[in-house]
């Protein structure tokens, strides 16, 4: 077992909020790990600490080994570290194709501004496309979709800089049935591939079906961790949801 | 080192005038997302309002405020109820190019009636001097800072000690939360302007009787204005009335001890200087990444 | 804009250009050229920064850099007038673009566009009181000569008008390149939502202060070619918020982010201020040319606030656009959607 992913003590204060106190968990290379938890418990904070949108006030954040709470998004992406926003962004006026080009893996900005897109770079932003199926809808401004599209669109822009690890934040929230299906779909098909998941959620059935691993964050710190069945069965769990 | 004591007085008073100046500015940002780059343009065309009051109808400036107030007051309706309220997206930005078009405009017109000779405000309190600590500080100031304190004190007891500031305070936290709980949104924003453009009135009248101006000079006011309002943190009254104090002591200062010359381009270095180490300004939240 | 029409338009465009001081030799209409081809380079490359959707009302402080750089130079070094001088414009240039560097990194180290906006009007007013006090420099309030060449009569202008031309045709293909590539689609992905761009790999610092440095450098070649067409400058004429209004108005009026955009707005707006200069500057009213360039700025604004050029082209893309996204959420399984986000955690 190997952990991609280790938060070890990680602490964030907002004013008079303590936002996460000393959270500390660690996720294990290609699982699908679920971190669930009332409102306010500290999930999506914890999702911007770990993405360099947030620093922490103390702790660690390790991707690979590699210390990454001090690096900004851009850097923190180009390591591998994917993540998506809980209000799906997407840029409104760009297309759809523009949308996925925009993501770089790698390249300097010098590169960026000699080159224009490559035959292979659209070939590969048109497969991604063809991936999440909204290829057909390529030429059309972002702003258009509707809000499942725009969902499948954030993947697919994600999927480009070739991510170890990605962070959901509520993929399967605010849309139709039908969708979290795909969505979900979707989702088991990259693991299959070797991407590692961290998903925020709040579906439970969503959860309970597709997770390794279950991670139960309450006042910004870890009560429970374990597979799903484990992490059901604990009154602690309960006691939180409940409680809060 | 009298002198410099002296300046100090004078910058302490005229911070206070500035601050008058820029508390429409203030407000205007906090609660309609607006920055009003005619400010500047309202206040000369204040000014020119309380001159030709005097010259043509013999209207003392101080008196003349009883008709120059509410007539502002009537400007800022009329612009708000035909431009500003037309915004919907991109208010910020929208609102930086409309306001500086009807600064353009004003500014047309009253070159139009004027033409651009510099004018002044007179009257005995202008050229009545009070000596302080050697340096003869003219009437017009303490009377400025005294209007400009009464001014500012009833614009904080209405946002802070009435139902109408409840609201106003409301929409500067969170402008949609506040239409949610039934707040008249859209009333409050007029009102809010109209006031913001009334004080010019006095602001105009403070600023054409200190020094000699014409329709252009609306440029390097609006930029000082703009300048004390990012400096004290955008839409913090408080801020604004600090950073100005504190700009124009340290300009004044400069002016005495070394030259006239470079104390408005300090007005400006200084407020960068600070910036590059606080960039949200002296009482503004950091700007936060949107996540 | 492969399409083959978009160079057709661009080839008759351009040949319309090189003809037109023959056509219209007179100094009058050669002067109008001049002044709309330089604000074709002005704005086209003040739109490189407006990629990125942070308002600069600020650049004419690299135009009269480049101002400055040329009178400065050409004196100090006792240089004739005559075709060497366009060279030493592009020096203009070299020393905005230098310049832009600390004078960006402080305008979008805050990081709101409100902000920014405000540094960048102070910037104008900074380098005016600069270019006042520095009289051992700049000599102050007197201005400076620039050594002017020995064309006379009707071709004077001639030179000037494809100095224009070059600097215009030159940013604009500059600033379609930067458009097209990746660094472009960087830019606007920053205006559209400049964190969630950092999510996706972009450097946004990186980029965003690139963007304002190249897009100093023509205005600093286009502030030195006027220099030079002017024979003299003051600091008021050079660091001027209405070459900033000259420069934004024309970027609304076309549609900001767009290629074509500052071309059109630019051809528009800059003959008709011309041509109001020239009459109403006969009727000795100074009022009426600012009044006029208010409400016409009001008119775009309120009416189309993406300008001429996207408000035609949307126009005619809605339709097809409503129809495919209906169509693909048709055949998506599960597409249609009602229900926005929901609660915070």
């Amino acid at each position: 077992m190997n952990a991609v992913l280790e938060i070890q003590g990680v602490s964030k204060r907002f004013g008079g909020v303590q936002a996460l106190a000393a959270c500390s968990f660690s996720v294990e290379e290609g699982s699908i790990t679920s971190l669930i938890g009332p409102n306010g418990s500290g999930k999506t904070t914890l999702f911007n600490t770990v993405t360099g949108y947030v620093p922490p006030d103390e702790g660690e954040v390790r991707l690979r080994g590699e210390a990454i709470e001090r690096l900004s998004p851009d850097r923190i992406y180009g390591r591998g570290l994917g993540r998506t926003f809980q209000q799906v962004r997407v840029f409104p006026r760009l297309t759809v194709l523009e949308n996925v080009l925009v993501a770089t893996s790698r390249s300097s900005l010098l590169h960026a501004a000699l080159r224009r897109p490559r035959r292979s770079e659209r070939d590969q932003a048109m497969a991604l496309l063809e991936f999440v199926r909204i290829a057909r809808l390529r030429d059309v401004p972002a702003g258009s979709l509707s809000f499942g599209q725009r969902k499948l669109l954030e993947i697919a822009t994600i999927l480009v800089g070739e991510p170890k690890v990605l962070l959901l934040d509520e993929p399967a929230g605010g849309i139709n049935p039908t969708m979290t299906v795909q969505i979900g779909d979707r989702i088991r098909e990259l693991n299959r591939r070797g991407i590692t998941f961290l998903v925020v959620e709040h579906n439970m059935e969503f959860v309970m079906s597709m997770s390794d691993r279950v991670v139960v964050m309450a006042r910004g710190k870890v009560i429970a961790e374990g597979a799903p069945g484990e992490v059901r069965e604990n009154p602690k769990v309960l006691e939180a949801y409940l409680g809060a | 080192m009298s002198l410099v004591l002296g300046s100090v007085v004078l910058g302490i008073l005229s911070g206070g005038i500035y601050a008058l100046m820029a508390v429409g500015l203030t407000l205007s940002f906090g609660v309609l997302e607006v920055v009003n780059i005619a400010q500047g343009m309202f206040v000369i065309a204040a000014a020119y309002l309380s001159y030709a009051l005097q010259r043509y109808w013999h209207i003392d400036p101080l008196l003349g405020l009883v008709i120059t107030i509410p007539v502002m007051f009537l400007l800022g309706l009329v612009v708000e109820w035909s431009f500003i309220r037309r915004l919907k997206q991109d208010r910020v930005m929208l609102s930086i190019l409309v306001s500086w078009a009807v600064a353009l405009i004003l500014e047309g017109v009253v070159g139009l009636i004027f033409a651009d000779d510099f004018r002044s405000i007179h009257s005995w309190y202008v050229t009545a001097t009070v000596p302080v600590f050697g340096l003869y500080v003219p009437d017009i100031y303490l009377i400025g800072f005294a209007l400009a304190v009464v001014l500012m004190g009833l614009v904080y007891l209405l946002v802070y000690r009435s139902r109408f500031g409840a609201a106003l305070r409301a929409m500067v936290q969170n402008r949609e939360a506040a239409a949610l709980l039934g707040i008249d949104v859209q009333r409050i924003s007029t009102l809010t302007f109209a006031i913001a453009t009334g004080l010019t009135a006095a602001g105009g009248m403070l600023f054409g009787a200190i020094q000699a101006f014409n329709a252009d000079s609306n440029l390097d006011l609006i930029s000082r204005l703009l300048i004390i309002v990012i400096l004290g943190g955008m839409g913090s009254m408080g801020g604004a009335l600090v950073a100005s104090v504190g700009l124009l002591v340290a300009v004044n200062i400069i002016a005495v001890t070394w030259t006239p010359n470079w104390s408005t381009f300090f007005f400006f270095g200084i407020t960068i200087l600070v910036l590059v180490f606080r960039p949200q300004g002296f009482f503004g939240a950091p700007a936060a990444r949107k996540v | 804009m492969k399409r083959p029409s978009t160079w057709l338009i661009a080839a008759v465009a351009l040949l319309a250009a090189l003809v037109y001081p023959f056509v219209f030799s007179s100094t009058e209409a050669t002067t109008i050229g001049f002044f709309a081809l330089l604000y074709v380079g002005l704005a086209a490359s003040w739109n490189i920064n407006g990629y990125t959707g942070y308002i600069s009302l600020g650049h004419s402080a690299f135009f009269g850099i480049g101002a400055y750089t040329i009178a400065l130079f050409a004196t100090r070094l006792g240089l004739q007038g005559g075709y060497g001088l366009f060279a030493v414009a592009l020096l203009g240039g070299l020393v905005a673009g230098v310049a832009a560097l600390p004078l960006g990194f402080i305008a979008l180290r805050v990081r709101t566009m409100h902000s920014f906006v405000i540094i960048t009007i102070a910037y104008v007013m900074m380098l005016q009181l600069l270019a006042y006090n520095l009289e051992s420099i700049t000599n102050g309030p007197n201005g400076l000569g620039v050594p002017q060449p020995a064309w006379s009569g009707a071709f004077f202008n001639i030179p000037f008008y494809f100095a224009a031309l070059v600097l215009a045709v030159g940013t604009v293909l500059l600033s379609a390149w930067i458009r097209g590539s990746r660094f472009g689609l960087g830019l606007m992905a920053i205006r559209d939502d400049e964190d969630k761009a950092a999510g996706v790999g972009v450097d946004t610092w990186k980029y965003k202060l690139t963007a304002y440095v190249i897009s100093a450098i023509p205005i600093g070649i286009g502030g030195a070619v006027y220099a030079y067409f002017a024979s003299y400058i003051y600091p008021q004429t050079v660091f001027d918020p209405t070459i900033d209004l000259g420069i934004v108005l024309s970027v609304f009026l076309g549609g900001t982010g767009t290629i074509l955009g500052p071309i059109v707005g630019a051809l528009i707006i800059q003959p008709a201020q011309q041509l109001l200069t020239l009459y109403t500057g006969n009727l000795g009213t100074a009022g009426w040319d600012l009044l006029l360039l208010g409400a016409l700025f009001l008119v775009v604004i309120l009416l189309m606030p993406s300008g001429i050029v996207p408000s035609l082209v949307e126009r005619a893309r809605r339709t097809s656009v409503r129809e495919a996204v209906t169509k693909a959420d048709e055949t998506t399984p599960g597409a249609q959607t009602a229900v926005g986000g929901n609660g915070t955690s």
